[in-house]
């Protein structure tokens, strides 16, 4: 899950700028740094050959110099985030090869849900794309925040309830993937970790064709179920029954999922704890 | 009866918390036992508890930051231990437990540790500095140091008698609303910031005014100690922030407890509106704690380099630009929520910009030392590592303006990372520094100078062996308040980070040896002189500890650092030669207003919290009672008469006009 070992042109990307920045900083820290342990050693009070210079509390250079070094620095790292935003926002296009596949993420408690509306099916905690297409992600919440993030794919992104998020990526290696939440859930988040696995375009159809044979069906009453507080440890797959599932998700036409339930009334509620261990 | 109270609110399942929660109560319960048993509580009351002197108040803030470290640093001990065995593991703190401590170690340690030092430290330093008596507002600043203090027992009390949050420390919605945490811990994280919420804002009104109208002759604003006007931008920071954070919470609660829809996910309400408020205060936040700090270091490094503040001028207008720039930042808190290219771009150059002053006052900071006599006592040794550290967090911290480069780090224990670092680093050295600087003049005697040297190294690595893994684990994807995790890759920071975090309490242990071998020394570490680093400003020109009414006589200001002033002065025309002419002094009387109030408060909050509506009536009625009551006082001040003034005064002076002769020959 390195930031520095990117699998697609966004985590590329994000992760050049980072690298650069540091760098750009690292010219102006490190001598800093420097400056301050040997400005601190030589003008100790035991080194008699030390000048003494009480008097030296204003100088207009050096003042124009302390303001000048961070203001430009700051107008060249102002310039690449102003550009970096601009090309790397994460509704922007990402073109591949082949024809897009469309992809809307439901966060659950505690799992995540993907839903391809093109291919009718669905899938839970395991993302499977193929390489080199742009993959386009609608991206909503069943009930509290989480972000959705494959570190080596690039750009988070919050999911909300009745909110719709975009977000746009691309992964050029076949391989297998990690992502997770990266915003505090409740009980199960650390359990919101999900598989990508990245296939060649030519295997895609083949996955697409054998998940649609699955015998469970994702439809209003099962994705009820699903949205039950609770750690799913399996990988289950579905057919989607109504392509406009994510719709009626994202327009609280299915209300957001429930919390814990309370069996205690005093404070400590009996919450999904048991699941998440 | 008792609302949501019940037996079942303690957690006799849990032996964590119970043990935990036993051993306080032990200590506490000692405590108080020795104070009666020895005769201790009417000066407990009479000299402390219903005082209003800024210094004592000034050093009860002290004293419940240090307590509330400790508690805070017990959390963060048991958070590393758990990310280093919880590999493929649930560790040793299921998620409902963990989820408390990480969400308790921030509140605590922003609110409970944090505030109150920085604030405590103002309070004993600013009117002294400024040459004048006492605060604007005595009793309101006795007040607010009570009402910080329930908010402190309130989350303490969560610990046996319920749950805290599970929320992380800003308590996000829709989380953080009754469908999906319906315990009563988010209400005792509201509660407890809303009573202490207060008591911040009262403090902070009390210093603005403090340093707008209390200033004594010739303190003109551009004299000022750097100190001050830190204080001055962090408290204007406070007065314009802290209502936004009571707002927001209110309306959180009236979403928890009338069935409101500002936050839900039903209804129309928005969680976008609570990040963006909670941000507003947030950001400036993290300004009043570093503010004050900056102020500390300027001080401490003029001071130990034996000269004047380099760029005087110019530190005051980064102070004031931080200041404002502070206020229009706070989008840089969610990049990562799709707010579009333009709003990010704008607002993560808004964020580097604050980066120019900052940098500044750096370069300022190491001018004061260039061409100084440096002397490295403790400190100086807290603001050499500060500079150190903080330009390392600085450098994080505008990596993570650039909103490419926080699109992969947001929320990332890289993030974690940077904000300890900047809090630890630039904060906390800060009251640590300022904390060594100023223990004589509150009390009369040095800290013991190895202990303290000790404490420093130890706190010094022990920060970067903890840190700089959290860093290396965020580049590897690894995202904060993980309960549990199945990633190899993360396992070996996790071990390292945990293993420095044993540095790091060794730097406290150290720490609290320091105090402990002092008190025992304190004869020999006696301070007589008033001046025991060869100050600059005018703390150094009364005794210490100082009188009650701090000087005998208005200080008469004719420059920048005015005590070195009076000193080289005082070398050159010998000294006061006449007699002085005392007069009598009206001090401000001791007052239970404070405590009384918090009394009730605490009453009212703990009854919110439980739903026991007969007693928040009760505590609410108390509370305005005591206001009643102090509002219809006749008699505020009492009379220190002249000869009294006199024979305070001369008992100090011989040995500081010693001293006077010394330094002059400089």
């Amino acid at each position: 899950m390195n930031l520095l070992d990117p699998q697609g042109p966004v985590a590329a990307a994000n992760s050049t700028i980072l690298v650069d920045s540091v760098f750009i900083m690292l010219a102006i820290v490190v001598p800093t740094i420097v400056a301050i342990l040997v400005f601190a050693f030589w003008f100790r009070a035991s080194n008699p050959k030390a000048r003494f210079q009480p008097d030296f509390v204003y100088s207009g250079r050096v003042e124009m110099v302390v303001w000048a070094i961070p203001a430009l620095t700051v107008i060249l790292l102002g310039g690449v985030a102003w550009i970096g935003s601009h090309q790397l926002d994460p509704a922007a296009p990402v073109p591949g090869t082949g024809s897009p596949v469309r992809i809307q993420a439901v966060s659950l408690d505690w799992k995540w849900l993907f839903i391809y509306p093109d291919q009718r099916i669905a899938t839970v905690n395991t993302l499977t794309v193929p390489a080199g297409a742009e993959l386009n992600f609608q991206l909503t919440s069943s009930s509290v925040m989480n972000v959705f993030f494959i570190p080596q794919l690039g750009s988070m992104i919050y999911t909300m309830n009745g909110m719709v998020t975009k977000l746009n990526l691309r992964a050029d290696s076949e391989g297998k993937l990690h992502g997770l939440s990266a915003h505090f859930s409740g009980d199960g988040f650390p359990d919101m970790m999900f598989d990508v696995n990245v296939i060649s375009p030519l295997a895609f159809p083949d996955w697409v064709a054998a998940t649609a044979k699955s015998d469970a069906v994702l439809n209003e009453e099962s994705y009820k179920k699903l949205m039950q507080q609770g750690v799913e440890k399996g990988r289950p797959v579905y057919r989607l029954d109504d392509p406009r599932l994510f719709d009626l998700i994202a327009t609280q036409h299915i209300p957001p999922g429930p919390g814990p339930e309370l069996i205690s009334d005093a404070g400590r509620p009996h919450s999904g704890g048991h699941d998440a261990r | 009866m008792l609302g949501k109270l019940d037996w079942s609110a303690i957690p006799f399942d849990q032996p964590i918390p119970l043990i935990a929660g036993a051993v306080v109560l032990v200590g506490i319960l000692a405590v108080l036992i020795w104070v009666v048993v020895k005769g201790h509580l009417p000066y407990l009351w009479h000299e402390w508890i219903t005082s209003v002197d800024h210094k004592r108040i000034g050093v009860m803030y002290i004293l419940l930051a240090s307590v509330m470290l400790l508690r805070g640093g017990s959390d963060a001990i048991m958070m590393r231990i758990q990310q280093a065995v919880a590999y493929q593991s649930q560790g040793y703190l299921p998620p409902e437990h963990y989820n408390q401590i990480f969400s308790a170690h921030g509140t605590i340690m922003i609110f409970f540790v944090a505030m109150p030092f920085v604030i405590g430290l103002m309070n004993l330093v600013v009117p002294l500095q400024l040459g004048v008596r006492d605060v604007a507002f005595p009793t309101l600043n006795s007040v607010g140091f009570w009402l910080t203090a329930t908010g402190a027992l309130l989350v303490n009390l969560s610990l046996v008698i319920g749950e805290f949050a599970r929320t992380g420390w800003l308590a996000f919605p829709p989380l953080s609303e009754l469908s999906y945490s319906p315990g009563v811990g988010v209400d005792y994280y509201a509660w407890s910031l809303q009573i202490s919420g207060v008591g911040t804002l009262v403090a902070g009104i009390n210093l603005v005014t403090t340093v707008l109208k209390l200033r004594t002759k010739g303190m003109n604003y551009l004299r000022m100690p750097m100190f001050c006007w830190t204080t001055l931008a962090s408290n204007l920071l406070i007065v314009a922030a802290f209502p936004i954070l009571t707002a927001t919470l209110a309306m959180l609660l009236l979403d928890r407890y009338l069935g409101f829809h500002f936050f839900t996910n039903e209804a129309g309400g928005n969680v976008m509106m609570f990040m963006n408020l909670i941000w507003a205060w947030g950001h400036p936040e993290v300004y009043i704690l570093v503010l004050p700090a900056f102020g500390i270091f300027s001080e401490v490094v003029s001071t130990f380099s034996g000269k004047a503040l380099f760029g005087y001028r110019s530190m005051v207008l980064a102070t004031m630009a931080i200041c404002i720039i502070s206020f229009m930042v706070w989008l840089h808190h969610f990049f990562t929520m799709g707010a579009g290219p333009d709003v990010n771009a704008i607002f993560g150059i808004a964020s580097m910009i604050i980066a120019i002053p900052t940098g500044v006052k750096i370069y300022n900071w190491l001018f004061t030392m260039y061409g100084g006599r440096i002397r490295f006592e403790t400190p100086m040794l807290w603001s050499i590592g500060f500079m150190v550290t903080f330009i390392v967090g600085g450098l994080t911290g505008v990596l993570l303006a650039v909103p490419p480069a926080d699109f992969m780090l947001h929320n990332s224990m890289f993030l974690v990372a940077h904000f300890h670092n900047v809090i630890i680093g630039g904060v906390l050295f800060g009251a640590f520094a300022g904390f060594e600087y100023w223990f004589p003049k509150a009390f009369g005697f040095r800290l013991d100078e190895r202990w303290g040297k000790l404490a420093f190294w130890f706190t010094f690595l022990g920060f970067f062996i903890t840190f700089v893994p959290l860093y290396i684990a965020g580049m590897l994807g690894m995202t904060r308040r993980m309960q549990h995790y199945d990633v190899a890759a993360w396992r070996p920071w996790m071990i390292v980070a945990a293993v420095g975090m044993a540095v790091l309490t060794i730097g406290v242990i150290c720490q609290i040896m320091q105090i402990v071998v002092s008190i025992r020394n304190r004869e020999a570490l006696r301070d007589r002189t008033g001046d025991p680093w060869d100050g600059r400003s005018l703390e150094w020109a009364t005794s210490s500890p100082p009188p009650v009414f701090n000087f005998a006589f208005d200080p008469d200001v004719r420059g920048e650092d005015a005590y070195w002033d009076l000193k080289a002065h005082a070398k050159r025309q010998s000294l006061e030669h006449e007699p002085p002419e005392y007069h009598d002094i009206e001090m401000p009387r001791n007052s239970p207003t404070g405590f009384v109030c918090a009394f009730f408060a605490t009453i009212m909050g703990f009854a919110l919290i439980w739903h026991i509506w007969w007693m928040v009536i009760l505590g609410g009625l108390g509370a305005w009672a005591t206001f009643v009551v102090f509002a219809w006082r006749d008699h505020d001040e009492y009379v220190i008469p002249a000869d009294e003034v006199a024979r305070i005064d001369r008992v100090s002076i011989e040995d500081r006009r010693n001293l006077v002769s010394m330094a002059g020959s400089v």
